[in-house]
């Protein structure tokens, strides 16, 4: 492999972004080439100095309250669409025989596979539900207020909090060291009943960790990731609990939060 | 609130994403909150809301096209920089001491040189290292290939990591001469 054409599959292996053959033959390479061997390690070096450096401007408030103001005064749908087509925006018109079809073929096809898999196609479905459900509390829980119940970094203050509130001790771990510290905690209610939501930091993403009892029906030790409109979910069941982890931050650092998490 | 839910899931929960690429954008807090109230603006009224999706790339998009059409009209010029590749190649037979240099970049430092950065190399480093989106997400924010983010993305860090060695040794001179 000739060192010069790897350089942005280096940028690729290290952002883990790479498909599994493409990892391991990287991987082979370092092993022998000391020149990409000391790249990757600039490039992190460098990667560290961006994410710890204070470099995010988070937008200001009174920008929020503009626009949540000007939203508010913005005209009803109706009036949109004269204003685009008095504008010479083209609609697309949506196709609802078209679209029916598709539903129906889309049914079919389901029931087809679904003869063959179906305890599989129900966790799926059971499980993009309850990430929806975790998508939609995240978001919840980031609107001003709502974020935490009791404020602390510190996991002894964290846990006991939750005594006699949930009928399960949730493990609190602060990971602040490995760059994921904890800032608190709230009840929150997910798949209809109550769980624990542990909030974590990282860079300037927040990740909210709904904690409950594992009904034993599905899950491992490994996380498994969705992504839902735009924020990234993973799930694992350890010790007897499942966690969820979601955020807005990318799924590489959710997946290594989450296995940190229970190691 | 009577924006719709286009704007409570589209908008408002990716505000502080579309303040900083715009930020990072435009290089400056003023011009920035110019740009994103009208990308959101443009986002609720136009767009009639995103149907479904990534609402975050799908926001990050139409903050990015409105920076670019503010920039056209600043003429700042700077979307017609160019990328000299003799001058900016990157030598991988660095002695350690450089590397023990990176490792005390400060601050300051980092901003100007990102800030130095040609703007499409700079808006994929915003986009992956302070955001976090994936290649798949930075390709549909930008309306480009995978493979050209990641190409940019390792010509944007290989000028960084440049402009950073040329800013230290610039102090040190300067240390020298006092």
């Amino acid at each position: 492999m000739a060192c010069k054409d790897n350089t942005p599959l280096l940028h690729g292996y290290s952002d883990g972004e790479l498909d599994l053959v493409r990892s391991l033959e990287i991987e082979e390479h370092l092993k022998t080439c000391a020149s990409c061997a000391q790249e990757l390690r600039e490039q992190q070096t460098l990667r560290k100095n961006i994410r710890s450096a204070s470099l995010y401007h988070r937008a200001p408030e009174a920008l929020r309250a503009r626009i949540i103001a000007s939203a508010s005064n913005a005209p009803a749908r109706a009036g949109e669409q004269s204003r685009a087509a008095a504008s010479g925006l083209r609609i697309v018109k949506r196709r609802p025989v078209l679209e029916w079809l598709a539903v129906a073929a889309a049914i079919l096809i389901a029931l087809a596979l679904g003869i063959r898999i179906i305890p599989g196609a129900l966790n799926v479905r059971q499980d993009n539900l309850v990430a929806e459900e975790l998508v939609a509390s995240h978001i919840r829980s980031l609107q001003p207020g709502h974020l935490m119940d009791v404020v602390s970094t510190d996991q002894h203050t964290v846990k006991p909090w939750f005594d006699g509130k949930l009928d399960f001790a949730p493990p609190v771990r602060d990971l602040a060291e490995q760059g994921y510290p904890l800032i608190g905690g709230r009840l929150d209610y997910v798949g209809g009943r109550d769980v624990a939501a542990l909030v974590y930091q990282v860079r300037k993403h927040y990740i909210n960790v709904f904690v409950w009892p594992d009904d034993g029906k599905r899950g491992g030790d490994r996380p498994d990731s969705v992504s839902k409109q735009g924020y990234n979910v993973a799930c694992l069941s350890s010790g007897g609990m499942r966690l969820c982890g979601v955020t807005d931050a990318n799924a590489e650092d959710l997946r290594q939060f989450m296995l940190l998490l229970v190691r | 609130m009577s924006g719709g839910p286009s704007f409570e899931l589209g908008v408002l929960p990716h505000l502080d994403a579309a303040y900083n690429l715009a930020r990072w954008l435009v290089r400056n807090p003023h011009d920035a909150e110019d740009v994103v109230q009208e990308a959101c603006l443009r986002a609720v009224r136009f767009f009639g809301g995103y149907q479904e999706g990534n609402a975050r790339a799908w926001l990050l998009q139409i903050v990015r096209n409105t920076a670019y059409t503010f920039l056209e009209k600043k003429r700042f010029g700077e979307l017609t920089e160019e990328f000299d590749e003799t001058i900016h190649a990157t030598d991988t037979d660095r002695p350690d001491a450089e590397a023990a240099l990176l490792q005390s970049v400060e601050t300051r430092m980092l901003q100007e040189a990102l800030e130095g950065l040609p703007v499409r190399f700079r808006e994929t480093l915003i986009l992956r290292e302070l955001e976090g989106l994936s290649y798949k997400e930075i390709a549909e924010v930008m309306s480009v290939p995978i493979g050209t983010v990641m190409s940019s993305l390792a010509r944007g860090r290989a000028q960084l990591r440049e402009a950073l060695l040329a800013a230290r040794d610039k102090e040190v001179q300067r240390g020298l001469q006092r």
